[in-house]
């Protein structure tokens, strides 16, 4: 059984961030996930957002210079003694 | 009594996010300096990156973020635990960053940053990607679909060159995307944490964070998708 009011492919990549953090009601989630089932480019589209995901994940954060981890780790120390 | 009725102070209870955060809070308060270390190597980038918000540039981030952490030892003592560690963390940072930009005479509304509506309601998408709202057949469906990145080999995904892409298309997002998507998607924060130390709401957080992943998804797709 299919929905009454299907998703356009515009909307489904509108929603894909409420979709992917789990905030669309049951009733959209449903639609969201029929459109998928039947539109081949909205499943690349919906995949190629979880790539990006994964891909930005394996950015680093800057190294701490040794100087401030000293400076800091000195701080600590001083702060234990207190 | 069985063995798993038995309390045991070592099994964790609650999240194990939880766990480990009183586990932390217990070393640094014994002067443990792994945790110390620890702590610091897990979060003073982020404190940089977001200190920068607030203050004209990264010298006066770095120091900002110093200070907070002179702070945070002052009060780990009062810590009780009303929010996660990160949260009241970041609070310090942020409190010290704003009072470091207000002496530095730099009165910007801090609320008015994190507005969606300051920003230009852009599509994510050009128009053009879909078919016109009248098209007989397929309205709003797409005209020039996604290509698949599956026949991309691996190694061009993971390569450096990719990655230096992707920190480019970050680096050239509006200040509140940018805070977003890296607290998000590289710093690994949950929404409720980004909310909480951004002090927006959660519809705001998220359509930063859509529009953010939207163009460096765009900025993929022209670099993998050419030649
Ligand atoms: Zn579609």
């Amino acid at each position: 059984m299919t929905t009454e009011n299907p998703l356009t492919c515009k909307e489904l990549a509108d929603l894909v961030t409420e979709y992917l953090e789990g905030k669309l009601s049951p009733a959209d989630q449903q639609r969201f996930e029929e459109h998928m089932d039947m539109c081949p480019p909205c499943r690349i589209y919906v995949d190629q957002i979880n790539q990006t995901i994964t891909l930005t994940g394996a950015l680093k954060e800057d190294d701490i210079p040794v100087h401030i981890q000293d400076a800091l780790l000195d701080a600590f120390r001083a702060w234990k003694r207190v | 009594m069985s063995e798993a009725a038995q309390p045991d102070a070592n099994r964790p209870t609650g999240s194990g996010a939880q766990t480990d955060e009183w586990a932390m809070i217990a070393a640094l308060r014994n002067g443990e300096e792994a945790a110390f270390t620890a702590l610091v190597n897990r979060y003073h980038a982020t404190m940089i990156r977001l200190a920068m918000i607030y203050v004209s540039d990264r010298s006066v981030a770095e120091e900002v973020a110093q200070e907070a952490w002179m702070g945070i030892l002052r009060s780990l003592d009062n810590f009780e635990g009303r929010s996660s560690l990160k949260t009241w963390m970041f609070r310090i940072l942020t409190n010290r960053a704003k009072t470091r930009a207000t002496r530095e005479g730099r009165s910007i509304a801090f609320s008015d940053l994190w507005s969606i509506d300051q920003e230009p309601d852009e599509p994510v998408l050009e128009p053009e990607r879909f078919l016109p709202s009248d098209h007989a057949q397929w309205p709003h469906h797409w005209a020039t679909p996604p290509q698949s990145w599956a026949a991309v080999p691996e190694e061009r995904m993971l390569s450096q060159e990719t990655r230096a892409l992707v920190q480019g298309a970050i680096n050239t997002l509006p200040m509140s995307q940018r805070m977003v998507i890296s607290l998000r998607d590289i710093a690994g924060w949950t929404s409720e944490e980004v909310c909480n130390v951004l002090n927006i709401t959660e519809s705001n957080q998220r359509v930063l964070l859509h529009r953010a992943r939207a163009k460096v998804r765009r900025a993929l797709e022209r670099y993998l998708n050419e030649a």
